[in-house]
């Protein structure tokens, strides 16, 4: 792989939680994403995945500066992205920056047409597509997408929510984006039509180079698409490795658990899977447990657990950090074991 | 595993519910929505029949007129018969099915939130039924529904009780849910997408606390769902919904082997494994079809890649291709005998 197109230093996000009517005190803060850190390659995807609540969706939102971070620090191309930017310096950094969103009846303006909400980046970055060009520009992004471009004078109403989605993901394509963020983009659609958007955000990967961060809460789905994966819990990464490194060889308790509680569609394993079982519900991020946040769930949580938070390392079975292990990839357990066969 | 060699003509001591050829209706001023086409399928004691369909498929409509709480209008019943425990109930009066529900036959939904009453603790809504169907008073009702709560595991069950439903995350709502269809001890148990709202570690323990239920009561569980993983886990059958028709019903474990419609088979090899790493999904083609203008002829036509002049032209029946295995599909026996 090439060097990282994005890197991602200690990201935190938090919300205020305020009290009051007239004269409002902040009472404490929900800590949606708490020091996040990873790279983003070039062309590749990078795959988030988490139960509601573990900040995923608000870490796109920060990356696409619809939120301002608390801290830390991001780099796109080498450039910070977080720091003062004068107005054209942002309008260029969202040029290479897009965001699929989830929900496909909410993410479209419904009086708007089609060619209006495809063509309406073109208004902000006329550079893109001349205003001549631009009818004919819209047309050749819904073919891209496999959309009729002779659609163009349709109101969202009138499509179904695969291609609803599938014009959510014309409109980021028309900048040329480098960088697409994909918050969710399936979870709303039916198996049978969640395969055809998969392969389409497969096809676009390739055929224009993108770099994806795909966030969802299907494990399956994160597994077909990314070639890497982070797995996030109350708004830290707990682990993060290759695809096969997170699938087969999980070393964290909470990847194992996540992991052994998604249904595998083949009754013949049904009794020869590990069942490990989590107790209880996440805590909430407004005031996390002190130390390892996955401890109050967690079977193998001892006093360290409390005390002490697990940094994001590589690490050797037994929990002893060890930094000589190249191959390893890094878990935040202060009991991280090799674990194999938790999902077939 | 469960007792599936009779099917259609059986009457045995344990069929609980029989559905045969139920057509439902949506009228609306534009149009008429054929929602149900002719749906049948039944359940045994003790068993956990897998509904399994995409969203427009009909597999809740048919739930809600086995209850009884379907919306009419916009919705009629205008063919067909469902019988509980012998008992036609599409004659039935209200009174009688009014009796049914929660005394013998139940059903969660997907969304506990807006299925309990915001405004009245949880621990009311679940002795309201001992109350008005057992006669107990306010105390005794209150204790059973502790009780109640304590079987579906929610922890420090006495304080839960007085708690409303925003007091309550969602495992333990739908736990909660769980705990008021099953006040009145009833055989059968309809499960609409259950777990569908939740987090895959707490759908898991959903899931399993639904299935040890089953088996503790010797309940007949329908379990409605589009995930085929949930339906791998815990079904004994499966049937398999599209545009208002059951399309394949099998055992679980010969479905997944082998299915034997194309549908079923586009289904099963859209979904991306979480045991390994494809290129491509196989996705089927198209969409659903609108109900109120189904194609001609087999309902899956337009999408099928095996379709044939015969498919656009003759709907294919659901017929019997081995014991226990039945198929709507003109090509059936070719699928099924393929290797």
């Amino acid at each position: 792989m090439s060097e990282p197109i994005l890197q991602v230093r200690d990201l935190v996000k938090h919300f205020p939680v305020q009290q009051g009517i007239v004269f409002k005190k902040t009472i404490g803060h929900v800590r949606a994403v708490d020091g996040v850190s990873f790279d983003l390659n070039r062309g590749e995807t990078l795959g988030i995945v988490g139960e509601s609540g573990c900040g995923k969706s608000t870490l796109a939102q920060v990356l696409m500066r619809l939120e301002q971070p608390t801290s830390g620090r991001a780099l796109f191309e080498g450039v910070d992205m977080f720091g003062k930017k004068s107005a054209s310096q942002l309008r260029q950094l969202r040029r290479d920056m897009q965001i699929v969103l989830q929900d496909p009846y909410t993410s479209l303006n419904p009086r708007k047409t089609v060619g209006d909400i495809v063509g309406e980046p073109f208004e902000i970055h006329p550079e893109v597509a001349p205003k001549g060009d631009r009818q004919r520009r819209v047309q050749e992004l819904l073919d891209t997408v496999g959309l009729n471009p002779e659609h163009v004078r349709r109101y969202p109403h009138q499509f179904s929510g695969g291609q609803r989605q599938r014009i959510g993901i014309a409109r980021a394509l028309a900048l040329k984006p480098k960088v697409i963020v994909c918050d969710e983009p399936v979870s709303a659609l039916d198996v049978s039509i969640q395969a055809q958007v998969m392969n389409l955000l497969g096809d676009l990967q390739s055929e224009f180079g993108l770099s994806y961060i795909f966030i969802a809460h299907d494990l399956g789905v994160v597994r077909h698409l990314s070639d890497r994966v982070g797995v996030m819990y109350l708004g830290k990464m707990v682990e993060n490795g290759t695809e096969d490194q997170i699938y087969e060889h999980p070393q964290h308790p909470y990847t194992q658990a996540l992991l052994s509680s998604v249904p595998v569609p083949d009754p013949s394993v049904r009794d020869r899977r590990e069942a490990i079982r989590l107790t209880g519900d996440v805590p909430s991020p407004a005031n996390p447990p002190s130390g390892c946040r996955f401890r109050t769930r967690c079977w193998k949580a001892q006093d360290i657990c409390a005390e002490q938070e697990p940094e994001l390392a590589v690490r050797r079975d037994g929990g002893r950090v060890d930094l000589e292990l190249a191959d390893g990839h890094p878990s935040a357990c202060h009991f991280a074991e090799r674990h194999e066969h938790v999902v077939s | 595993m469960s007792a599936t060699d009779d099917s259609t003509g059986g009457s045995s001591e344990s069929r609980l519910l029989e559905v045969e050829d139920l057509h439902v209706e949506f009228r609306t001023r534009e149009a008429t929505a054929n929602v149900l086409n002719g749906v049948g399928y039944h359940v045994d004691a003790g068993e956990t029949l897998a509904v399994l369909g995409e969203s427009g498929s009909g597999k809740s409509v048919t739930a809600q007129t086995v209850m009884g709480i379907l919306d009419t209008p916009p919705g009629f019943v205008t063919k067909g018969a469902i019988r509980y425990r012998g008992e036609e109930l599409l004659s039935a009066t209200e009174d009688r099915r009014r009796g049914l529900r929660g005394e013998n036959m139940a059903m969660i939904f997907q969304d506990a939130l807006s299925a309990l009453n915001p405004v009245y603790t949880v621990g009311f809504q679940i002795a309201e039924q001992f109350r008005f169907r057992r006669g107990m008073s306010r105390k005794d009702a209150m204790a059973k529904a502790a009780e109640m709560l304590d079987l579906v595991k929610i922890p420090n069950a006495k304080q839960r009780v007085k708690e409303f439903p925003h007091q309550f995350s969602g495992g333990m709502r739908q736990r909660a849910m769980i705990a008021m269809s099953l006040a009145l001890d009833p055989d059968l148990l309809i499960a609409d997408e259950p777990t569908t709202a939740l987090d895959v570690t707490v759908q898991a323990q959903i899931m399993d606390l639904l299935d040890e239920l089953r088996r503790e009561r010797g309940m007949g569980l329908i379990l409605i769902t589009h995930d085929l993983g949930v339906v791998a886990e815990v079904a004994d059958r499966i049937a398999v919904m599209y545009a208002g028709r059951v399309v394949e019903e099998s055992d679980a474990e010969s479905l997944y082997k082998r299915p034997a419609h194309p549908y079923t088979e586009g289904l099963m090899e859209s979904i991306p494994r979480l045991d390994q790493k494809g290129e491509q999904l196989a996705s089927i083609k198209g969409l659903p079809p609108n109900l109120a203008n189904i194609p001609e002829g087999c309902p899956f036509h337009p999408r099928c890649h095996r379709a044939t002049d015969e498919c656009r032209r003759k709907v294919p029946e659901l017929l019997e291709l081995r014991p226990g295995r039945y198929s709507a599909c003109h090509f059936a026996e070719e699928l099924i005998s393929s290797e």
